[in-house]
């Protein structure tokens, strides 16, 4: 890296206003060739929008993009392919009902026969080590499997500048790793990746130069390696970190939770059903479930949650009594809430307004409804609430909730149930995609949640979460849990071995057949 | 034999219409676009064809101006829906409500004159065998349906274009992110299903009856429709189905003539067979609940860019 090169990539004044708000302020920086450069900023800071305007997606009120020392107009997102920028999009733009081979085909702007450009995917694939069956149909993948179609998807176009948006948030430590490989190769290669992540020390591990947005502006662009996570983090949400605190001399109680031998049918060919699962959970107790995305723990959540219907009453109880035949509403009424994976569709209603969303989920715990009446004071007052103690950038009870970024939706979603006192809270993906300052503001409520004396799962794949937040933790893969430990007597390696060890057959399964 | 070979011709030509009408909205339901006019369109092509017909006497011109208008009629319900996102199902039913009314006042001038049929595509010599006549006795048309039953398998199947209108009707916004005009493509979709409509309501004054009458598509518009759920979006199975639809309707024809032990069923009921046939697969295919339904997941819906 000569400081003489011309750079890859320079943003002068870029500025981009939407209705109410002003979502890039005058942002300039520049990404020199083989450079891996951070874009850090909490949720709304305006990175996405940024990207999104370097990818064509949008265009610039005003500023200008420079490529290789050309002023640029990057049209739309085929010029910007055509320049040579590749993106990985957070939310991935799969299609489901078609095959990775086709996906493929449609994010390729040069027309290659299909047997040509399958050989040309198995020559990427092999050589970056992604593992996928190019005739699979994409309904039937997992979330991690459907990242690596959008890396090959971007590494066939040979991109000059890769913009990889929260890529690591559904891997487990070794598939990072390996990513990092990836990312890596083609930095030595001259590719400059524009990195998005909240994952402090993924930057500091990966990353030549970060820029820090806040609020739409530029706070700093600085060397990670020479910062620390926490300082970071601060030039981020622009004020102190706080920790997670734990009351001192914290006791756990009697057992709240106590789960045996929980078992799903198969009901889709992708689906992972779970088998045979038991645990125990504490008054008090965080009880984590690490595990690589697609083992089971959608089942595990819909189980307990009771969205798929039990067949043995005492497979989950709750102090003693059972909940194993009851449905969602049944086991809520009688203290056990759930957040699933997915926020929009599943955990919430986008048309929704919030109000109406927090109905769905608090409606008998916190008598929104009377005689089959809904008392939409009460549901308004309550997700006044929420969006207050959780801090939800949303204009209020009335915002729908597709209109909220995937953030600040989980931040609601986590906020209705936790509020609602629950004995026990089962949440999967807590953070996900979520920014550092929210994340430990959600960290914070479960934390002190448990101080309350509720049990709680967390089903995540994220494991630095799971270290900071549980007392125990366990492993769910295909389908079965591992035995629980205490966080603190167990290494990051066993839990890695626990996750992708057993997973060696996992690897034959994703197999490239010859 | 001698009673086969007529219902086999009967059936032909029941089955055609619908088969060309169902393949263009086949390919414009798998671009996500949900057209419940095909019925007003096809009205509008048959009259267009037969007042080309009536003039100039060349079926294939007939065929095209059949075409053009369908193709027309559909370019408003591409503009209210597409480029002002008004709702589909209920522009497709004023569609149709506005082609039937259209196609009466264009056709009032023209009750009782008859044209001339649309002649066999074969010489006489094969078309008027009284056996042969089931292979070549038919016109134009007949085999157009066929080639374009291979033609939009391969086109959806095989070629790029084919891929991006699935994609567009599979996840419109995926498809709008990567750079695809999602609604450039729906346009084109949507017009290339007025230009079948229009085609396969031509097919009725040019071959089944040589004059023009009110609302003489008869609901095979809807038949249409129906069928390309029945056949889950699939032109192999919209040509088996059109086929039984058709067989079905012979059915009904020789019910009402009184012909023996079809009468024992009414020829009412032989009417509602294929809706009462598209009613148990659509309840077959939601037992079955997986992806291999095949419905474009974008079926319907309007598509507004957020950004």
């Amino acid at each position: 890296m000569d400081a003489s090169m011309p750079h890859r990539l320079e943003l002068i004044g870029i500025t981009k206003r939407f209705p109410g708000v002003l979502a890039n302020d005058n942002v300039s920086f520049s990404v020199k060739p083989g450079e891996i450069h951070a874009l850090l900023g909490e949720n709304g800071a305006g990175k996405s929008t940024l990207v999104k305007m370097i990818y064509g997606i949008m265009q610039p009120d005003a500023g200008e993009i420079v490529w290789d020392g050309q002023r640029t107009v990057v049209a739309n997102p085929k010029a910007a392919r055509a320049l040579g920028i590749g993106m990985v999009f957070q939310h991935f733009s799969l299609f489901e009902a078609l095959t990775v081979l086709e996906n493929i085909a449609l994010g390729m702007d040069a027309k290659i026969p299909a047997r040509e450009l399958e050989a040309r995917i198995r020559a990427v694939m092999t050589q970056y080590g992604l593992l996928l069956d190019p005739h699979r149909t994409v309904a039937t993948l997992s979330v991690g499997e459907r990242q690596r179609i959008e890396i090959v998807r971007a590494l066939l176009l040979d991109p000059k500048l890769l913009i990889m948006d929260e890529p690591t948030s559904v891997l487990t430590p070794q598939e990072v790793e390996q990513l990092f490989d990836v990312l890596r190769k083609l930095a030595a290669g001259g590719c400059s990746i524009l990195y998005i992540s909240h994952k402090l020390h993924e930057i500091k591990a990966l990353c030549d130069t970060a820029t820090i947005l806040r609020g739409g502006k530029l706070v700093d662009t600085c060397d990670p390696k020479a910062e620390t996570s926490r300082s970071m983090a601060e030039k981020m949400i622009g004020a102190g970190l706080k920790d997670i605190v734990r009351a001192p001399g914290r006791t756990m109680g009697l057992p709240k939770l106590v789960v045996s031998r929980l078992s799903t049918k198969k009901s889709g060919h992708f689906d992972v059903p779970v088998d045979s699962v038991s645990f125990v959970v504490k008054a008090g107790e965080i009880f984590g479930i690490a595990g690589v995305a697609g083992n089971g723990q959608n089942a595990l959540l819909d189980a307990l949650s009771g969205e798929i219907l039990g067949e043995d009453k005492d497979a989950i109880t709750i102090d003693g009594f059972p909940l194993g035949l009851l449905d969602t509403t049944g086991r809520r009424r009688h203290g056990l809430c759930a957040v699933p994976e997915e926020r929009n569709g599943h955990a919430a209603v986008g048309d929704f307004t919030l109000s109406d969303n927090s109905i769905l989920t608090a409606r008998n715990r916190l008598g929104m409804v009377v005689l089959g009446l809904i008392n939409s004071g009460a549901a308004k007052t309550y997700t006044g609430k929420v969006i207050t103690d959780f801090a939800v950038k949303a204009l209020g009870p009335s915002s729908t909730a597709g209109s909220l970024s995937g953030g600040n939706l989980q931040k609601y979603i986590m906020g209705r149930e936790i509020l609602q006192r629950p004995t026990v809270l089962v949440v999967s993906q807590p953070t996900w995609g979520v920014d550092a300052g929210a994340a430990a503001a959600i960290h914070q409520a479960l934390v002190d949640l448990a101080a309350e004396g509720s049990a709680i799962v967390v089903i995540s794949q994220d494991l630095d979460e799971l270290l900071a937040l549980c007392d125990t933790l366990a492993v769910i893969n295909a389908g079965q849990l591992s035995d629980a430990q205490k966080v603190g007597e167990i290494s990051v390696e066993e839990i890695g071995l626990l996750m992708g060890g057993v997973h060696g057959t996992s690897e034959a399964r994703d197999a490239i057949p010859a | 034999m001698e009673m086969l070979i007529p219902i086999i011709v009967t059936l032909v030509g029941a089955a055609t219409p619908i088969l060309i009408a169902a393949l263009g909205e086949l390919v414009a339901e798998k671009s996500g676009v949900l057209n419940l006019g095909v019925e007003g369109m096809m009205l509008v092509g048959a009259i267009a064809g037969f007042v080309a017909q009536f003039y100039t006497g060349n079926p294939y011109l007939a065929l095209l101006c059949g075409a053009f208008a369908g193709a027309a009629v559909s370019l408003i319900f591409a503009f209210l829906t597409l480029s002002l996102s008004a709702n589909q199902t209920a522009t497709g039913l004023a569609l149709t409500i506005f082609g039937t009314g259209l196609s009466a006042l264009a056709g009032a001038p023209y009750s009782a004159k008859p044209i001339a049929l649309m002649q066999p595509l074969f010489p006489d010599m094969l078309a008027r065998d009284p056996f042969w006549r089931v292979f070549f006795g038919y016109s134009f048309p007949v085999y157009f349906s066929f080639i374009m039953v291979a033609a939009i398998w391969w086109f959806l199947k095989r070629t790029r274009s084919g891929l991006i209108l699935r994609a567009v009707g599979e996840n419109d916004h995926s498809a709008h992110s990567i750079g695809y005009s999602v609604t450039g493509v729906r346009y084109a979709a949507v017009v290339f299903g007025g230009a079948m409509a229009g085609i396969a309501g031509a097919c009725f004054p040019l071959l089944l009856t040589p004059q023009w009458a009110e609302s003489m598509t008869a609901g095979r518009g809807w038949i249409a429709v129906a069928l390309v759920v029945f056949a889950s979006w699939r032109p192999l199975r919209l040509l088996a189905g059109a086929y039984l639809f058709g067989l079905v309707m012979t059915m009904e024809l020789y019910a009402k003539a009184g012909g023996g032990v079809l009468a024992v069923i009414p020829s009412e009921l032989w009417a509602a067979l294929p809706y009462l046939a598209t009613i148990v697969v659509l309840v077959l295919i939601s037992i079955r609940r997986d992806a291999s339904t095949n419905a474009p997941a974008c079926l319907g819906k309007p598509f507004m860019p957020t950004n």
